[in-house]
């Protein structure tokens, strides 16, 4: 089992349960406020193109976020 | 007078909420301690006398962004009777959190669920009663874009003022304090709500937004049919736009020489010159690019309002990336073709200051409908048809491309490591009505902000070309051609005639005077007798370079003043008015010495 895995590495498609965010406390306002809370289940829609943001569906909400933000969002195994 | 506080998260309709209760008679309203203008209203509800304030949209009461600080500020400073907290239905799962701050800092509210219809159509039920009792504030589902529930609103608002009555306004005491405490136990008492008194849906079932995304946002097609939309987009403003604004002019010139002439013919010459040939031409020649400007921003509202203008900063963040700006910056350089004030108003969303400052200096490029007013007349003069609409689209182009320019120039100066976290809302069909009332009233402000610089712009024309008294109107003894001919070692590199420099003087104020200065200069309000008297003073060469300057320089006084209230910084509004200046100079000499040459 894989010992920490992030949300910029969840494949597009897959469904996964935030663990917690290692985030600035700017960063994690917007994301806690946007629903991507730690117990939340999130999936990826799409990743765009040229390394662009992904989408993703928390909740009842849609996101883009970039890779990077992506990876500061930790999900539980 | 009773003050009711919107307040909502951005996303929640809260706007359309404001101005289906105000009917459109906001004014902008000062308010101690704040640097932004708020949009307040005054309405009278059941014989009581109100004022309902619009805040900023904002996801959290402690949140960092400037609006946040607004927001706040304006609680701490200003006592209101109620707040109306509007919400986002569907999404309910986390917009709660903003009522439960409100619950938590002991103000009176009422909370509105907006989007009720959208949340039936995605299989959220909410059970409105119980979360007003443990809300301790009536709930109400309503959906302000197709007015149903309002007028229960308007009881429940006034019911909640009497209720409060004889209670004294006051402002939170120690509200940062008071959040921070309750903060750790907000997410839990959100859920535990949630729970008891929202159902969401087993599986999504917003069908139309998936598959709609999987052909907007497809990794290749994506990016085409964006721009394949934009240009139809344009085209078909031009298309309908173009005839109905030639139709104004000719009927507004009309009514100049058949029925103002005759009226003010009693009236000594000079002054009567100076009302009908000055005045009335310089308001005329830009009234009649109001369609236009009514067309674009009508566009623009669907384009938004749809949904679809937050899948552009998806699909062009990639990109802007590698430009050091965002997703965002495209957005906002998008809405800055409409008018580039709101655009860098708009930029405020930013916090890092790197990439706000940056994004503030991109901006100004877009080519926004004051100089599109320039371009289709010039174009229409200078061209053949099939080739002005190709102009017009290079002239986009080159927009594009000074923006782009001025990114990768500056990128190194203003660096920036800002995350990008944005909603990207469900697809939503704009209602007409909506569409409509808002494209009015976005072209009334535009009419009402840019008459103040046309008319005191025109006079300053007009004088400069009549001063002084007795010279023959804007020969080169008048104020106006010494000033151009002052200007001409500089100038004639670039082909602009001594005519020609007085136009882009005033343009400096005001690119929506550019067009009433040439009625002046060349004293023709009818724009087809305009066309002609400059065809037979200018040559295409001198028009495009003409075009390209007023392109690239300063927009407008009222960007640079925007820029410097913004950036709080006297050296960035220099530096972003001396780049374009530049920028302005050196594309034009290019162009205009290359086509000279070549043919």
């Amino acid at each position: 089992m894989q010992a920490v895995s992030r949300l910029v590495d969840l494949p597009t498609g897959a469904t996964a349960r935030v663990s917690s965010l290692s985030a600035d406390a700017g960063l994690r306002q917007r994301l806690e406020a946007l629903g991507l809370r730690p117990g939340q289940a999130v999936q990826v829609l799409r990743r765009g193109w040229w390394s662009g943001p992904l989408h993703v569906r928390v909740g009842m909400t849609e996101l883009m976020l970039r890779r990077r933000d992506a990876a500061r969002v930790s999900l539980a195994a | 007078m009773s003050t009711i506080a919107v307040l909502g998260m951005p996303n929640t309709g809260k706007s359309t909420l404001f101005n289906r209760l105000t009917g459109h008679h906001a004014h902008i309203g000062n308010w101690p301690g704040l640097t932004v203008d708020l949009m307040q209203a005054d309405l009278q509800l059941s014989g009581r006398s109100l004022q309902l304030v619009d805040l900023p949209g904002i996801y959290d009461l402690r949140g960092h962004s400037d609006d946040e600080a607004v927001v706040r500020r304006f609680l701490e400073r200003s006592p209101v009777d109620l707040v109306l907290v509007v919400l986002n239905a569907s999404q309910l799962d986390r917009q709660l959190r903003l009522a439960l701050q409100v619950q938590q800092l002991g103000l009176p509210a009422v909370v509105a669920l907006n989007m009720a219809d959208e949340a039936a159509r995605f299989g959220v039920s909410i059970n409105a009663s119980a979360l007003g009792e443990a809300l301790g504030q009536p709930v109400l589902p309503l959906s302000a874009k197709y007015r149903q529930g309002l007028e229960t609103l308007q009881h429940t608002l006034v019911a909640q003022l009497d209720a409060g009555d004889g209670r004294v306004a006051v402002v939170p005491e120690a509200l940062e304090e008071r959040l921070a405490a309750a903060d750790a136990d907000l997410d839990g008492a959100m859920a535990e709500l949630v729970e008891r008194c929202v159902t969401l849906p087993s599986r999504w079932r917003d069908s139309r937004s998936r598959r709609l995304d999987a052909v907007l946002l497809h990794p290749v097609l994506g990016l085409p049919l964006f721009f394949l939309a934009m240009a139809l987009m344009f085209q078909g403003i031009y298309a309908i736009g173009v005839p109905v604004q030639e139709a104004l002019g000719g009927l507004l010139d009309q009514f100049g020489q058949l029925v103002l002439k005759p009226l003010l013919a009693p009236l000594p010459g000079l002054l009567q010159g100076f009302l009908l040939e000055g005045l009335y031409q310089g308001l005329g020649t830009v009234m009649a690019f109001l369609p236009v400007i009514g067309l674009f921003f009508l566009a623009m509202g669907v384009v938004e309002d749809s949904g679809y203008l937050s899948r552009a900063a998806y699909l062009m963040d990639a990109f802007m990336e590698r430009l050091g700006l965002d997703g965002r910056s495209f957005v906002l350089s998008l809405m800055g073709f409409g008018c580039n004030v709101p655009a860098i108003l708009g930029t405020r969303v930013m916090r890092d200051r790197g990439l706000r400052l940056l994004s503030m200096l991109v901006i100004p490029f877009s080519l926004c409908s004051a100089r599109l007013n320039v371009f289709l007349f010039m174009a229409a003069v200078f061209f053949p048809p099939r080739i002005g609409g190709l102009v017009i689209f290079g002239l986009y182009l080159m927009s594009f491309a000074a923006a782009m320019l001025t990114a990768l120039v500056f990128r190194g100066r203003f660096p920036s490591n800002e995350p990008l976290v944005l909603e990207l809302p469900p697809y939503r069909l704009p209602t007409p009505g909506q569409m409509l009332s808002r494209a009015w009233s976005e072209v009334k402000h535009f009419w009402i902000w840019s008459r103040r610089f046309i008319i005191l712009g025109v006079v300053a024309v007009w004088l400069l070309n009549n001063l002084p008294v007795g010279v023959e109107p804007a020969s080169s003894a008048s104020l106006a051609g010494q000033l151009g001919s002052f200007a001409q070692p500089v100038l004639a590199p670039i082909g602009i005639n001594p005519k020609l420099a007085v136009a882009l003087l005033f343009g400096f104020i005001a690119k929506e005077i550019v067009l009433g200065g040439l009625a002046v200069i060349y004293g023709q309000a009818d724009p087809a007798a305009l066309g002609r008297a400059m065809a037979s003073d200018v040559t295409w060469p001198q028009a495009v370079s003409f075009m390209l300057f007023t392109l690239l320089y300063t927009p407008c006084l009222s960007t640079v003043a925007v820029i410097r209230s913004e950036s709080k910084r006297l050296g960035f509004t220099l530096l972003s008015v001396a780049w374009s200046l530049l920028l302005a100079w050196l594309v034009s000499l290019v162009a205009f010495q290359a086509i000279t040459r070549l043919s």
